[in-house]
């Protein structure tokens, strides 16, 4: 392997790494535009420009010092960019000296001069690499006095792609994102020199279920999110880590929250599921049932036939008695592929344990047409193999499957259905024979019309609302974290916090979004389990899921600790973790000051 | 120092003790007082007008085509107290951005003019307003329709701005 020394600083790298990769891979940060670990390397941004040489070595093969005693280098006549530049043995690197820096300078200098400055109104803002590096490496003045070049302004490029000419410095990372990742060589440079900007081919627009991504690696504002436009600044949201419920690859999401609802969705680098990306499903459709149509109080019908508001525990006692109304194997239990792991091993424990029932299923979410080769998967539902694994599973020899439940109640053999965050009234057979069950007991997010028919309803919480693992399509057990604030979750320890959330008081309008009062589904299944007599002490989600490690095979020897540690770990291959390595992120959230 | 050893009796004399002359003493002063020219003004009848250096309450500066503010947020984020909230939204202007809400809640405000400053637009800044009254905590909480004032009406404070800015 190639030795090199960065800035003193001896480093092995492997052979073919560039500059810039061998020293990201040892911490240290070459400024950068253009350049992106996933994408080919253009070149074309200049920021990366570093000194490069050779140590200096006298006739006889020996090395040469100065009059201080300090090695004496041979460096090139012009600088390098590290970005394109493979390392090779016995080079030397300087990121640091006046000559490097006062080129870094220079650049940023020129990308600035027909740069608008309108950071203000840019949405960009905050999360922006030009700025970042304006901080750092910027006079903080210009010398431009003449107009600035003028561009066209809110074009769209797709359907959820607005892009700013003017904003743009040319750094090509979308158009290689199309080309490379999207498959879709749907947009392009147009113009040479100052003129230059980026339209889609003619008759084409950049539609690819990727094309969202763009705007993430945008390194300064010029593609904007049509869906977020202008919605909040992003320092003003605060970030958990999260999963994404779209489809089983499980893509790794960081959840943006506001006035506890959530703005956008963004991704979360882990090599592992979606190295740095995610389909704008997953980005547009995640938070819609979270902010909107909550059922927020848990509700019992009442003699009358309404549904009316009531107290958890009046809610567990009711449930518990409409149970005991029936007989065990009358009662059918539907878990769910949309619920953790967790509130998943706890209803089947709580099937077998306390109904004493074998009619156990959950429905599955199959869509041929959404799966593809990169990261969207055919099943929809996040958790298909958790919810498996956990012991939400029909057996062939005894209890009803989901396919003859419609038949079984309409022959009278279930009278009992207790249904977690599923929406059954969605599958038609079922709905037309849901009137002739005696008890239904449902745990939703949204008022559905499956808990419009419901004897008692739960409110439970969302992937948002929630923390728990799910299991993902290759079984990698992965760990997600609330990211909004309910009454059950407001001491949750290690919830990253935006200011406006942690100085908010009670008499200030931007605190005044909806604290439900809904409880994750495993903590509602304790508390019916309870009011049956079962005596379950289970303090949190952690504590579910240790006892899962010692029960369920697929989940033996995994912590919520190492799951972190890992980025997610294989049912079965506890033994071999594959390690997190250094995640590159492209834009820091605030600048690195050094 | 020893408390027990400064006690009155030891410190005044005997005419200081009878308080008598302090009292003639004070009198003095009131009649003096009386025939010099007063600095107290009737407030509430009397109103004082500050100059362009006050920094009474914060307001939206309104142009002819409209408010001045990008919704930047930038005075939210600065705020030491967290008096203020913003929300922006999409317009056809050039300044593509513009604030949908903008609240400052007064009862958090604590007058330091750190919004002003760092106001990008020069669109949020003190005003003359001094006086103050809410009966409600809701009514303290001023939204856009009460924060813009005409530019003319706040000529004074732009003159400062101009002169003393760096």
């Amino acid at each position: 392997m190639p030795q090199i020394i960065i800035d003193g600083q001896r480093i092995e790298a492997a052979a073919g790494k560039t500059i810039i990769e061998a020293a990201l891979d040892n911490g240290i940060n070459i400024p950068h535009f253009c350049w992106h670990p996933s994408l080919s390397v253009a070149g074309n941004c200049r920021m990366c420009l570093v000194n490069v040489g050779s140590i200096r070595r006298a006739a006889d093969g020996s090395i040469e010092h100065d009059a201080d005693g300090n090695v004496m280098v041979n460096y090139m006549p012009k600088m390098q960019i590290g970005c394109a530049t493979p390392v090779a043995d016995g080079m030397v690197v300087d990121t640091q000296s006046h000559k490097t820096e006062s080129a870094q300078n220079a650049v940023m200098e020129f990308l600035l001069i027909n740069h608008p400055l309108d950071c203000p109104i840019c949405d960009e803002a905050g999360q922006c690499k030009l700025q970042e590096y304006s901080f750092e490496h910027s006079k903080g003045k210009s010398r431009f006095d003449e107009q600035k070049v003028h561009k066209p302004k809110r074009v769209e490029l797709g359907p959820q792609i607005m892009f700013d000419g003017e904003r743009c410095i040319s750094c090509s990372r979308c158009i290689r994102f199309a080309d490379e990742i999207a498959k879709q060589p749907a947009i392009t440079f147009v113009q040479r020199g100052d003129k230059v900007t980026i339209e889609n081919f003619p008759g084409t627009t950049f539609d690819s279920p990727y094309s969202m991504n763009v705007i993430d690696i945008c390194p300064v504002g010029a593609l904007t999110s049509k869906d977020f436009r202008f919605k909040t600044r992003v320092w003003e949201m605060s970030f958990n880590d999260s999963i994404c419920t779209g489809c089983s690859r499980g893509c790794n999401t960081k959840v943006g929250v506001r006035d506890n609802t959530i703005m956008r969705i963004e991704p979360r680098t882990n090599m592992h599921v979606n190295e740095y990306w995610m389909c704008d499903h997953g980005r547009l459709t995640q938070y819609d049932f979270v902010n909107e149509n909550r059922v927020s109080e848990p509700m019992i019908r009442n003699s009358a036939g309404q549904l009316v508001k009531a107290d958890w525990n009046d809610a567990y006692a009711a449930a518990a008695e409409l149970l005991r109304s029936v007989k065990h194997q009358e009662i059918m239990v539907i878990g769910s592929s949309k619920s953790s792991n967790e509130d998943n091993y706890l209803l089947a424990k709580f099937a077998k344990s306390v109904l004493k029932t074998n009619n156990i299923d959950f429905v599955r979410h199959f869509n041929e047409e959404f799966g593809d080769s990169f990261l969207r998967t055919r099943d929809m539902s996040p958790n298909a193999h958790g919810a498996m694994e956990s012991g939400i599973a029909h057996h062939a020899q005894h209890g009803t499957s989901i396919d003859h439940l419609a038949d079984k109640i309409s022959q009278g053999f279930i009278k009992a259905l207790y249904v977690m965050d599923e929406d059954i009234a969605l599958i038609p057979k079922i709905a037309s024979v849901l009137d002739k069950v005696q008890v239904l007991i449902v745990h939703t997010h949204n008022a559905t019309a499956t808990a419009e028919k419901a004897h008692v309803v739960f409110a439970s919480s969302t992937y948002a609302e929630s923390e728990g693992t799910y299991t993902n399509v290759t079984k990698r057990v992965q760990h997600f974290t609330p990211a909004i604030v309910t009454k059950e979750n407001e001491r949750y320890m290690g919830m990253k916090m935006s200011r406006w959330d942690k100085f908010g008081a009670f008499n200030d309008r931007w605190t005044q979004g909806e604290r439900r009062n809904s409880r994750m589904s495993w903590r509602i299944v304790q508390g019916v389990a309870n009011a049956m007599n079962a005596q379950w002490q289970y303090k949190d989600s952690e504590s579910v899921f240790e006892e899962m490690t010692h029960h369920v095979d697929g989940f033996k020897g995994m912590s919520y600790e190492l799951l972190d540690e890992y980025g997610g770990m294989i049912m079965g291959r506890i033994g071999t973790p594959e390690s997190k390595g250094v995640v590159y992120e492209s834009h820091y959230f605030k600048p690195q000051v050094s | 120092m020893n408390i027990e050893k400064n006690t009155e009796k030891q410190r005044l004399n005997f005419w200081e003790k009878i308080y008598l002359p302090e009292i003639a003493r004070g009198l003095g002063m009131t009649f003096v007082e009386m025939f010099k020219p007063k600095v107290t003004r009737q407030y509430p009848e009397e109103v004082w007008n500050p100059t362009g250096s006050y920094r009474g309450r914060p307001v939206l500066v309104l142009e002819e085509d409209g408010e001045r503010c990008v919704a930047c947020g930038l005075c939210s984020r600065v705020c030491p107290a967290l008096a203020i909230e913003v929300a922006a939204g999409e317009t056809e202007k050039t300044k593509e951005r513009y604030p949908i809400k903008f609240e400052i809640n007064m009862l958090r405000c604590i007058y330091c003019g750190f919004c002003e400053e760092v106001c990008p637009e020069e669109a949020i800044v003190m005003s003359k307003d001094y006086d103050l009254v809410f009966e409600k905590q809701e009514d303290a909480i001023l939204d856009k329709d009460q924060l813009l004032i005409p530019m003319a009406q706040l000529q004074d404070r732009l003159e400062f701005l101009r002169q003393y800015r760096r």
